[in-house]
């Protein structure tokens, strides 16, 4: 059936209204576009990592969560999800439980390409049939804007700030959707918000709906660390896409494609000007961080399309 | 009916898991707790068991995955040692908060350093606060015994906690003896199926587990936990009052030997009590009154019905087969001590640190020590509190 967004936002909420994430924020979007990708028929359980989704979503005594929701520790939530996991699959052997369950998986960067990586390559290894959605807004946002692997170059958080000796981060990031492919996956995909969703919800029901370890990673732009307006955020993820900085693309048993080709491919410096974590590349002096940034973007850009052919 | 075998501990506690088929096990190997999961492994490929085994990244995965399946609505095991429950460390106090009564054997051993593999207790005391029930055996046919009461005492309703069932590493999980199994049936019978009232799978109602615990609630929910570790002491007692009518076997919270008229006693764990009997055996055929009490249940600590048990001692020496760090004591002796503190005519009572990375402990060594139990008696002069036992003196030997 075609993709049809009022249809898609008539469904009932199953992320509640109420949670106390920020405005402007990434993370509900990712919740409430993820479980529009359920089907209305399914249910499912959520394996959060520790994140601001966390403790905004689920705070004793309320919880914005409609479905099974558990959240165990900061590392473990592909660990966690695995046993879940395990347990339909012996309990529908044992007929045990009823109706069809989804198990989800779902961490910020920190929870997934650094302190939970471990244990999302083992999840992805043994095979469990589980979908990792990566909300990925590029620091570890919960503690205050530190670095993380998915920080990008010339950021600034708050454990590498521009100063007079410093442009901010000094490194590149992890390509971390190459490294869950290198898996061999049956499907990953890299979204974000964009138009009227169809990108994420196509991503996301394909990728809920293939049998096996699934991944998701979502760009999820952060007001408070990226430093932004509220109402900037569909501007920022157009202009990551647009700039080539966030392609948007699927793998689907190792086989490549691009989901979205823009029409003018934009230079980087539109993207990070519109966030005070980029201010100080935008001083004179520090010209060269945005001539950088946009040849790596460009390698990669390259790379990836050379893929997809 | 029994049936008489000769087995390891190792072997003995997984042939309890596959009498009772539990529905998840999520193994990671450590020695010397590995040869449980081997030995389950095998029950699966030979169809013995329809336990979904998943071979995890690592120890800490290994308990995250039994939280995800416990929580899920299954009986979730594992097992491991040392470095591999120190590694677990934050997600027993995840499993235990979230009351998932997961049955975790440990094959007590050393940490490091230096790395060491063989037996002493400072994987498991260091985990004594974690929210564990902690049940230690003194040899393979208690190794079995407690595991086969471990699942019931967990999921008794008003206690719902994870439960360690530790046994010495090598000394019992590698040695071979003489034991007592009981029939498949008979095991799961006494057992049960398992049914959660509240779970993720439950299809008609929804759990949510884990929340973020502000101020005005977090310590409501530690006072609950609190109280289901009180209520354990009742849940065990009553499962091995259970268990002796089913099976003959007779368990209490510790068990004392010839402690009626006891005037000085060892309080000691595990294999080590095998030996210190043999030295009280001796000790009273000289007309020594002498006895030991061997501690079965660490967490929740029986610490009434220890006091009650050596109030008519006039000393007592705890042995403690891990090193605490404190400077005054390991900590069985604090425990114990503390236990004792209320009596209004206390036994003196010194600690003595010993067996440490499986240092042999033998039946001269617990001589020894009631002869100082003697002399205090003696004298009234305790002398020092806190030693060790067993260790060369290597400046001695460098002369």
């Amino acid at each position: 059936m075609a993709y049809n967004l009022k249809q898609e936002m008539s469904k009932p909420e199953r992320f509640a209204p109420g949670h106390r994430l920020c405005a402007g924020c990434g993370a509900g979007i990712t919740c409430r576009a993820m479980m529009r990708a359920v089907e209305p028929g399914d249910k499912a359980v959520i394996c959060n990592a520790t994140s601001c989704l966390e403790v905004s979503s689920f705070q004793y005594p309320y919880t914005a969560w409609e479905d099974s929701y558990i959240h165990a520790a900061f590392e473990n939530t592909s660990a966690v999800a695995a046993g879940v996991e395990s347990a339909l699959r012996v309990m529908q052997r044992r007929g045990k439980v009823q109706g069809n369950f989804k198990i989800l998986a779902i961490g910020g960067d920190g929870g997934t390409y650094d302190i939970g990586f471990q244990s999302l390559s083992g999840a992805l290894e043994r095979g469990h049939d589980f979908t990792y959605f990566c909300y990925d807004n590029e620091a570890y946002m919960n503690t205050g804007t530190q670095r993380s692997s998915a920080t990008p170059r010339f950021a600034s958080a708050t454990t590498t700030p521009a100063g007079v000796e410093s442009v901010g981060k000094k490194q590149n990031q992890k390509d971390l959707t190459q490294i869950v492919v290198a898996h061999g996956s049956p499907y990953v995909a890299q979204t974000t918000f964009l138009g009227n969703f169809k990108d994420f919800h196509t991503k996301a029901h394909k990728a809920i709906y293939t049998e096996g370890p699934t991944f998701v990673i979502v760009l999820c732009p952060c007001p408070r660390g990226w430093q932004y307006d509220a109402e900037l955020l569909p501007e920022i993820c157009r202009l990551a896409v647009d700039t080539c900085i966030w392609p948007l693309y699927e793998v689907e048993n190792g086989e490549y494609h691009l989901t979205y080709m823009p029409k003018k491919k934009l230079p980087v410096e539109e993207f990070m000007r519109l966030q005070g974590r980029f201010r100080h590349c935008f001083k004179p002096g520090n010209e060269w961080t945005i001539e950088a940034a946009q040849q790596y973007v460009d390698q990669k850009w390259e790379e990836l399309l050379a893929k997809c052919k | 009916m029994s049936i008489r075998d000769r087995l390891s501990g190792n072997e003995a506690i997984a042939t309890a898991m596959r009498q009772i088929n539990p529905d998840v096990f999520a193994m990671f190997p450590i020695t010397p707790s590995t040869e449980i999961p081997q030995y389950f492994a095998q029950y699966v490929a030979d169809g013995k068991v329809d336990t979904e085994f998943i071979c995890v990244e690592s120890e800490h995965s290994s308990l995250s995955a039994c939280i995800g399946a416990e929580a899920a609505g299954c009986r979730a095991i594992t097992a491991t040692s040392s470095a591999g429950l120190s590694f677990m460390n934050e997600v027993l106090y995840v499993a235990a908060s979230s009351r998932l009564p997961i049955v975790l054997a440990v094959a007590c051993r050393a940490l490091t350093g230096p790395i060491n593999i063989n037996h002493d207790y400072s994987d498991s005391m260091a985990e004594r606060d974690s929210g564990f029930i902690q049940i230690y055996a003194e040899n393979n046919q208690e190794a079995y015994d407690n595991y086969l009461q471990a699942h019931r005492i967990g999921e008794t309703p008003d206690v719902r906690l994870p439960v360690m069932i530790c046994e010495d590493g090598f000394i019992t999980s590698h040695a071979l003896e003489n034991i007592e199994l009981e029939r498949d049936e008979d095991v799961r019978a006494f057992v049960g199926e398992y049914h959660p009232e509240h779970y993720l799978l439950k299809s008609e109602n929804p759990l949510a587990v884990g929340p973020y615990g502000t101020s005005p609630y977090y310590m409501e929910a530690r006072v609950a936990q609190a109280e289901a570790m009180k209520n354990a002491k009742r849940a065990i007692l009553e499962v091995a009052a259970d268990f002796e009518r089913t099976f003959g076997r007779k368990y209490g919270l510790f068990e004392e030997y010839r402690m009626e008229d006891a005037e000085i006693a060892l309080v000691l764990m595990g294999s080590s009590a095998g030996t210190a009997k043999a030295a009280v055996d001796e000790l009273r055929e000289q007309g020594v009154q002498a006895g030991l009490i061997k501690i079965r249940v660490f967490r929740p600590f029986p610490a009434e019905e220890l006091a009650e048990a050596l109030k008519h001692c006039k000393a007592v020496a705890v042995l403690d087969k891990s090193e605490g760090f404190s400077a005054c004591g390991g900590p069985l002796f604090a425990e114990t001590a503390a236990a004792c503190i209320n009596l209004d005519r206390r036994p003196k009572m010194v600690d003595i640190v010993y067996g440490l990375g499986g240092r042999d402990f033998t039946v001269d060594q617990a001589k020894r020590v009631f002869a100082r139990l003697g002399r205090i008696v003696e004298t009234g002069e305790i002398g020092p509190v806190y030693t060790h036992m067993g260790q060369r003196d290597l400046r001695e030997e460098a002369q």
